[in-house]
């Protein structure tokens, strides 16, 4: 085999200049990687936007954040009761996969709700303000404890570390300044077919 | 018509759409405008207008006169209440509000007592002795909201043109919403108390020119508006430089509005999420014009409006002046209304408005009309039928929106596509579902959109304070975590240092009588082995010594408890004094005792 080709300057140029583009653009590309570091998984934190962020712990992890790292690398999507089908619906949608039905074991959607301390019944123990993950209680020992209401996410974490159970979780009223109007009944294909058979009075 | 010649010269630009219902207001301008009179009760609601409802500044029982502030503005979008007449405060409780949600809200209730007894009032003589910062305080004291129909804080509005230079200050006199009629009675018989708001208006603002808008369907409001300004300008009473006049517009739905009203005007569009002052042009309604006046320069606060009384149902419909608070049943019976024909009952406009829902609910700010329509006036809707995508709904709108593609949109709930197709530029004047042939409640979907997204976004901004509050918690536990640990490294870092200390004065430990279990204690800690030996050399003799006693004493327990028990005691007191002489001398810790007394009996 005539390998006298290899002395060809022009290849050894070709061969040379190759070799030359090849560690440039590679150690382009390792700068790149550690001058434009993504911190942390982009992806959780997409997840964890549409989470509702209740911190409640009814998927099986402590908090919305871990619940999100947990759906990145490959957990179920359904294990969200405050959410209900809404949040799931926008996370089949952000990680392109089919929506499914809320968990069973996870129960049924929750109308959201608020906690409120029966206050006389309240001996000060300070067990629900270690228990609140979004610190929405207020209160010291042997004090009277308050919930923020307003800061206060409904995820019942609370309520079994009392020990005289004053704590109700109560839903939430919608008040005049929250009412929204409804939605319009959808029209049908034709209008009278909904209408009830009542004979005759119809045109 | 006398109007033309200003339509064909001066009309600059057009807005897109619009219709042309029938007006339906000559019914109620029969009759020059009536006082309602004073019913029995009033009740004032804590919200008349957009924003947060007014906190209450008076007691249950307690005596208030006319014009007395009865509930003050709880910020600056808020707006106060006032009493519309002297009497006492009745209840504070939750009654129905005309409101379309049909929910009760807070209401303060005012039983008169017909005195009719002001407070003390300090009208302006001459408000151009006042800076214009004082006025708007004023304004904003009285009351004022927008009463052309949205309510907003009239002083609020006028603050959004500072820092903007205003071209225009347009006093909208269009009113072109069908049955409604009491901005044109307030043209035709209180010409000089609109124009006196508006000098007062231009005073403050600053406008480069004044125009009065007024639709051609109102010869009569012209006719008087025109007459009143010409006097005002021939007498020199005009106080300032700037021109004005009256602009009549075409007649057409929605003219009114205020960004249709501007383009029409101006020929300039108010860019989205914009303000009109951004485009140096403020707007404001006649009424509200008039009711400035009489706040400045009579000391009058916002205790009654000028109300339409009408509908086919009612056997004397007209305009009426009526102290906030009236119940609307009180007076519906006064307009003679005819109840068993009245099939709808409506406030505001029949495009814009919604049905009430009880008579029980009371005037308001922004209650500038109530319907009593019959069955025959106002058939109720046909079912709606499916969209046939006609078209229609596009060539009326007149914010060029997309009316059918928002519909799509917002029955299949993809709100958001909604939002990106501008549905908060809707105004919703009602024309799309005026026009379709499929009898669709358009503007309700719209209505629906919107509270849906508002939600959403008022449910995603406490998602994120949630999170933000979840992290910092989490944040803190850490660093509570890692604070305890940092103590406890410290505190036995101190511990060590001590005992190193203690190890290095030698001297001070073998004077001492130290027992040799002490010794032999801190040993088994394992510290500084060779001072500590070399201190256990030292007192190996000691030990010794103990040693033999204490054989003596356990040879001798069975018969002589006690004497083993002194003799301990003894032991005890020797090794407190020797701790208390280490401790001086930067010695073992507590646990060091406690493990030496424990250990004495059994050697």
């Amino acid at each position: 085999m005539d390998l006298s080709f290899l002395t060809d300057p022009s290849v050894l140029l070709a061969v040379g200049a190759l070799t030359l583009l090849a560690l440039t653009f590679g150690a382009l590309l390792g700068y790149a990687s550690l001058r434009f570091r993504v911190e942390g998984n982009p992806l959780v934190e997409q997840v964890d936007a549409l989470l509702p962020q209740t911190q409640c712990g009814q998927c099986g992890h402590p908090g919305c954040r871990p619940y999100a790292e947990a759906i990145v690398n490959g957990e179920a999507i359904n294990k969200c009761p405050p959410g209900g089908e809404r949040t799931i619906a926008a996370l089949a949608d952000l990680l392109e996969v089919e929506p499914q039905p809320l968990d069973g074991e996870h129960s049924q959607e929750q109308i959201p709700r608020v906690a409120v301390i029966r206050e006389d019944e309240c001996i000060g123990c300070t067990k629900c303000i270690q228990a609140c993950p979004v610190d929405a209680i207020l209160g010291a020992a042997r004090q009277m404890h308050t919930v923020i209401e307003s800061e206060c996410t409904g995820c019942d974490l609370c309520v079994d570390p009392c020990p005289v159970d004053c704590i109700d979780m109560k839903p939430i009223e919608i008040g005049i300044s929250q009412w929204h109007w409804d939605k319009p009944e959808r029209a049908g294909i034709i209008a009278s077919d909904r209408l009830p058979a009542t004979g005759g009075d119809q045109p | 018509m006398s109007g033309i010649p200003d339509l064909v010269t001066e009309l600059i630009q057009d807005f897109h759409g619009g219709i042309h219902p029938p007006d339906n207001k000559a019914q109620s301008l029969t009759r020059p405008i009536r006082h309602a009179g004073l019913p029995e009760a009033l009740t004032l609601p804590l919200q008349q207008h957009l924003g947060q409802p007014a906190v209450t500044d008076v007691a249950v029982g307690e005596r208030v006169l006319k014009g007395q502030l009865l509930a003050a503005a709880r910020d600056r979008d808020s707006v106060p209440v006032h009493a519309p007449t002297s009497g006492h405060i009745a209840a504070i409780a939750q009654q129905a509000v005309p409101h379309p949600s049909g929910m009760n809200d807070w209401c303060l209730t005012l039983i008169p007592d017909g005195l009719e007894q002001w407070r003390e009032r300090r009208p302006l003589a001459d408000y151009r002795q006042h800076s214009p910062e004082a006025l708007l305080e004023r304004i904003r004291e009285a009351g004022i909201a927008g009463l052309g129909g949205a309510g907003f804080a009239t002083e609020r509005k006028l603050r959004s043109t500072a820092g903007h230079s205003i071209a225009t200050l347009i006093l909208n006199g269009a009113e072109c919403e069908p049955y409604i009629s009491a901005d044109q009675a307030l043209m035709q018989e209180r010409a000089g108390e609109i124009l006196a708001g508006l000098a007062i208006l231009a005073f403050i603002v600053r406008p480069g020119e004044c125009l009065i808008a007024i639709e051609d369907n109102k010869p009569q409001g012209i006719k008087a508006m025109k007459q009143a300004l010409q006097e005002i300008l021939e007498s020199g009473a005009w106080p300032l430089e700037c021109p004005v006049r009256v602009q009549v517009i075409p007649t057409r739905y929605p003219s009114g509005g205020e960004k249709q009203l501007i383009q029409i005007l101006t020929g300039q569009q108010v860019p989205q999420g914009a303000l009109p002052a951004d485009i140096g042009v403020l707007c404001q309604n006649v009424a509200t014009a008039a009711a400035i006046y009489r706040a400045l320069v009579r000391d009058e606060p916002m205790i009654s409006r000028i109300v339409t009384l009408t509908g086919a149902a009612l056997g004397d419909p007209g305009n009426r002046e009526v102290l906030l608070g009236t119940p609307v049943a009180w007076l519906l019976e006064q307009a003679g209304q005819d109840v068993g024909r009245t099939l709808r009952l409506i406030q505001g406009g029949p495009l814009m408005g919604f049905p009430l829902p009880s008579t029980q609910v009371p005037v308001i700010k922004t209650s500038n009309c109530l319907i009593a329509a019959t069955a025959e006036e106002m058939p109720p809707p046909p079912p709606a039928q499916a969209c046939i995508r006609c078209g229609h709904c596009e060539q009326v709108c007149p914010m060029e929106l997309l009316p059918q593609q928002l519909l799509w949109f917002s029955q299949a709930d993809e709100h958001e596509k909604a939002q990106s197709h501008n549905l908060f530029d809707c105004i919703e004047c009602g024309a799309c579902a005026y026009v379709c042939p499929s009898h669709i409640p358009l503007v309700q979907h719209y209505r629906h959109s919107k509270g849906a997204i508002r939600r959403q976004h008022a449910e995603q901004l406490s998602a994120d304070r949630a999170r933000q509050r979840f992290e910092q918690r989490q944040a803190r536990l850490e660093r509570e975590k890692a604070e305890k640990a940092a103590r406890r490294e410290a505190r036995a870092r101190a511990r060590q240092q001590r005992q190193q200390q203690a190890a290095e004065k030698p001297v001070a430990a073998s004077t001492t009588t130290a027992p040799p279990e002490e010794t032999g204690a801190t040993a088994a800690t394992g510290v500084d082995t060779a001072a500590l030996t070399q201190r256990r050399d030292q007192a190996s003799a000691k030990l010794e010594q103990l040693q033999q006693r204490l054989d003596k004493a356990r040879e001798e327990a069975p018969e002589s408890a006690p004497q083993l028990e002194r003799a301990l005691a003894k032991h005890r007191q020797r090794l407190e004094a020797a701790e208390r002489k280490l401790a001086g001398a930067g010695g073992a810790g507590d646990h060091t005792t406690v493990q030496t007394s424990q250990r004495e009996p059994t050697q």
